[in-house]
């Protein structure tokens, strides 16, 4: 190959670069840069690149730039993908790990709202975190080209290094079979607290993923769990869903993907969802029965938010716990269909407040009325209670309002 | 010319195209004297007995008006990106050989890029208003002969008033107006609704020609240009294209960043107090503004409130505020689109307000200073709070002041926006342009937290502990500048190629020629 192209370019782009790299014999290195922000960021554009490819031991060659006021990490994956295209060099810049990006997850998180975020699509980055979904999902499967996925594994790993997510969990979707596992390779190493594994239709698919992760976490020397969430989009695998649910012990949840499903099928997908109603039934049981969480399918229609909060309800209602999200603006509407009811709000401020006055009296066993209550039940009781708060069903100070009742 | 420290530590010129200028003094500290100008006194056995004023063309009354070298003609931008009329000003003037007239219209639009070419031929010495797009660009690079004068709409009516800018010819486009001169925003092809720029123009002017397309029988009420002001009438086929005057419809952004941005503000107006029953409120017809402005509807009627008043420009938004009870009255300077045009024609709570009794600092009084809520933009804020709305960061001249300066004597100022645009950091350490200073900016409500003016304690007790997302205005600039690094300052050569003025009629600030 003689030239590489990276990145994006045109009228409609933002916070995206194009990288159009030539090696040469000889002559240094000419840079070429056209840039909207040129006149406050062309020499720190202009050092970064030479910089970098001086990282990777290229000394002599055309590089031209068309920024779009890309941040650092953008402009460094692009750089780092096209170099890789012409040398295929194992080499990696990794940009500084931010502090505000080590936190840890848990199994038993709310998974309310995940936002689908396309893995070659920075722009839709820096803000997403923002909109307070329960997670993030940095996809590298359906939202990106085939012939881009390389370059965006490279920008996947460094935004999962570089842009804040203020606290969503940080997932990524992988491809299917061995791209997967090449994924795999790149990001794990960079604090990512969930995969989704798309097209998942048995427990053998869900194990491999589990072992390279496994792998590089020994080669890395990194203790956290990394938590599974199997994607069902086929008949085969929603026949398999409980053996794909059990696989691991790292499944935290499985989630329905309705677009392949319907697909599989040979039917067209309805708002109403009759022609999947078995699908949906199947795992969510398959799920309960594994002790994980059951997501819905996302909701296409990004316009229509009361066809959503309907279908949200519905999902509740069969015992889904959280669905994706394709816009920031579904977030809210998602997060308040699955939100507690009241009843169930109420339940577990009598359980927190049983559980204060145990603790205060030195009591070793939770009482109820005249019935115990396991610690699990507590701790799920107080993730209501935290999410009313951060929901603000409740104030802040409910405790003492409560004393005053 | 020499250049001056003015009190907010800017260097300006004491001279602005051969007058002298008073540097800025601070907020309330410039006193002015001497009487108010005043035109020529006419008599109206110069007009036709039968008051018929009305003329085939621009081009003979613009002669009859005496147009001459060095001349000063002002237009109003009602008919915003859809003037037809301004650009044959010059064109008729290039063609009588006339040469160096000074532009004073109260805002310009893409449409009016044409006026480069008289610029260059020397038709025009320069432009003493707002300057957008190309025509900024061309500014910015030197390419004017005269210097820029930048006001705001009330700094505009000020310097009419006081004689800092004499009018020689006004020319007004109006949608209907009858053989006399009274004319108005509403009505016929071309309707603005409203004609709120026009007053100072009318009375100041020594000449005044209205120019229609839509003349209509005596007398054109209400009117909002007296006819005994006027000097000519002229019938033209078309003054304006109606899709590029008003919007079909104003819309409210679709991005779901600035919608959380506006949610936080919504959010931070509840929480605070500041909207409560009876307020009073303004906000523009930006996308961030409008969704602010649903939101803050939506507030009223769960609590079953009304906004005593809000001044326009208005909006189908405001409109249905007051169609729907949440707002006693719209006092209106601009129509922004179809349903603001149709409410102030039927709506007897829709009243047309001139800007020069709104925003005049040199009056009696001033009509933003009762605003409670004020909603604004800026291009950059920095840590002093002070506001940039004319540069860009890389200096060059991208916007008008419009009414930014007059709205920042409103109660609580209140300035929704992104921390960093693209890589551009909003919130810096210093405004590459001063065009308001930080003591009258209270709050500043971007997407990665709120930061509160430290002068205004009241407001930050108000919301202490209320969950929203308060930081300081060092801690937002620190954030922009760590996601986005550390921008290089832009380049500028020494010449001076626009005046800033502040509300007051003094120079707050000079912009200076870029470098590459």
């Amino acid at each position: 190959m003689k030239q590489a192209i990276t990145g994006n370019a045109g009228p409609k782009v933002r916070s995206d670069v194009e990288v159009t790299l030539e090696i040469k014999g000889s002559g240094g290195v000419e840079l070429n840069l056209k840039s909207k922000v040129k006149s406050m960021y062309g020499n720190a554009i202009e050092r970064q690149c030479r910089e970098l490819l001086k990282y990777f031991g290229v000394e002599n060659a055309k590089l031209s730039v068309v920024d779009s006021g890309a941040l650092p990490f953008v402009i460094a994956a692009r750089v780092e993908a096209a170099v890789k295209m012409l040398t295929g060099t194992e080499a990696s810049f990794l940009p500084v790990m931010i502090p505000e990006n080590i936190y840890h997850s848990a199994r038993e998180r709310f998974r309310f709202s995940r936002l689908y975020l396309p893995g070659n699509n920075p722009g839709m980055f820096l803000n997403a975190g923002l909109h307070s979904p329960d997670g993030i999902i940095l996809d590298l499967e359906d939202s990106v080209a085939p012939d881009r996925k390389d370059e965006a594994r490279i920008l996947v790993r460094n935004a999962l290094r570089a842009v804040d997510f203020y606290g969503a969990e940080r997932m990524v979707r992988i491809n299917q079979g061995e791209r997967g596992l090449t994924d795999l390779e790149s990001v794990i190493p960079h604090n990512v607290h969930l995969i989704l594994i798309p097209k998942c239709e048995d427990a053998d698919a869900l194990r491999m993923v589990d072992e390279t992760i496994a792998s590089v976490k020994k080669r890395e020397g990194q203790n956290d769990t990394v938590l599974l969430m199997p994607i069902i989009e086929s008949a085969k695998g929603v026949e398999r869903a409980y053996e794909i649910a059990t696989a691991s012990p790292n499944v935290v949840a499985m989630a329905i993907g309705l677009e392949d499903y319907t697909a599989d099928l040979g039917v067209q997908r309805t708002k109403e969802g009759s022609e999947s109603l078995y699908a949906r039934n199947r795992i969510v049981v398959a799920a309960r029965a594994a002790g994980i969480q059951a997501i819905d399918s996302v909701f296409s229609d990004v316009g229509d938010m009361d066809g959503l909060l309907s279908n949200v309800l519905s999902s509740k209602a069969m015992g889904f716990e959280g669905m994706g999200c394709i816009h920031p603006r579904q977030i809210a509407v998602i997060r308040k269909g699955f939100s507690p009811a009241p009843e169930e709000i109420d339940r577990a401020r009598k359980i927190v407040i049983a559980y204060r006055d145990a603790l205060s009296r030195g009591l070793g066993v939770v009482a109820l009325g005249s019935k115990m209550i396991d610690p699990p039940v507590v701790a799920r009781a107080q993730k209501t209670i935290d999410l009313a708060l951060r929901l603000e069903i409740i104030p802040q100070n409910w405790i003492e309002e409560e004393g005053k009742e | 010319m020499k250049l001056i420290e003015n009190a907010a530590g800017r260097l300006v010129p004491d001279e602005i195209n051969g007058t002298e200028a008073v540097p800025f003094k601070g907020v309330g500290k410039h006193r002015p004297s001497g009487r108010k100008y005043a035109p020529s006194i006419p008599t109206c056995i110069d007009y036709p007995e039968d008051n018929n004023k009305v003329i085939s063309s621009l081009r003979e009354a613009l002669v009859k008006c005496g147009l001459k070298d060095g001349m000063t003609i002002s237009t109003h931008h009602h008919l915003r990106d859809g003037d037809l009329i301004s650009n044959q000003i010059f064109e008729i003037a290039a063609e009588m050989g006339v040469k160096d007239l000074v532009w004073f219209p109260s805002a310009s639009f893409p449409c009016n890029d044409p006026v480069i070419e008289y610029l260059e031929n020397g038709t025009v010495n320069r432009i003493e208003g707002s300057m957008n797009g190309p025509l900024g660009r061309f500014v910015s690079e030197g390419r004017m002969k005269g210097t820029a004068v930048l006001r705001s709409h009330g700094g505009r009516v000020q310097a009419i008033q006081d004689g800092d800018v004499r009018i020689d010819i006004a020319v007004l486009s109006a949608p209907a107006a009858d053989s006399f001169g009274n004319a108005k925003g509403t009505g016929g092809p071309s309707a603005t609704g409203v004609l709120g720029y026009a007053k100072a123009d009318y009375m100041f002017a020594d000449r005044v020609i209205v120019v229609t397309d839509n003349l209509v029988d005596l007398p054109c009420f209400p009117m909002e240009i007296e006819g005994n002001y006027v000097d000519c009438v002229v019938l033209v086929d078309k003054i304006g294209i109606p899709e590029k005057i008003v919007s079909g419809t104003t819309q409210i952004t679709k991005s779901p960043d600035r919608l959380l941005i506006a949610e936080l503000t919504a959010s931070f107006l509840e929480k605070s107090g500041l909207l409560r029953d009876g307020a009073t409120m303004q906000a523009g017809a930006g996308g961030t503004s409008l969704a602010i402005a649903v939101y803050a509807h939506e507030i009223l009627r769960r609590k079953g409130w009304k906004f005593r008043f809000g001044f326009g420009g208005s909006t189908k938004y405001m409109v249905s505020m007051l169609e729907e009870g949440q707002m006693g009255y719209i006092l209106d300077a601009q129509a922004f689109d179809l349903d603001a045009v149709r409410s102030v024609e039927i709506n007897p709570n829709h009243i047309p307000y001139p800007v020069f009794n709104a925003y005049n600092y040199h009056s009696k009084g001033n009509l933003t200073t009762m605003m409670d809520i004020m909603i604004l933009g800026a291009t950059e804020i920095d840590t002093g709070f002070n506001g940039n709305v004319v540069t860009h960061s890389d200096g060059l001249l991208l916007h008008g002041i419009g009414g930014w300066q007059n709205c920042l004597h409103a109660r609580n100022v209140i300035i929704p926006v992104p921390l960093f645009r693209d890589r551009i950091p909003v919130i810096v350490d210093r405004v590459t342009t001063l065009c308001g200073p930080g003591e009258l900016i209270d709050v500043i409500i971007t997407e990665r937290g709120i930061a509160i003016n430290p002068r205004r304690e009241d407001l930050i007790d108000s919301v202490k502990g209320k969950g929203l997302p308060l930081v300081t205005i060092e801690e937002l600039r620190e954030t922009a500048e760590r996601i986005c690094g550390k921008p290089d300052k832009a380049a500028f050569d020494e010449r001076v190629v626009a005046a800033i003025k502040w509300v007051d009629g003094t120079v707050i600030d000079a912009v200076r020629k870029v470098k590459y």
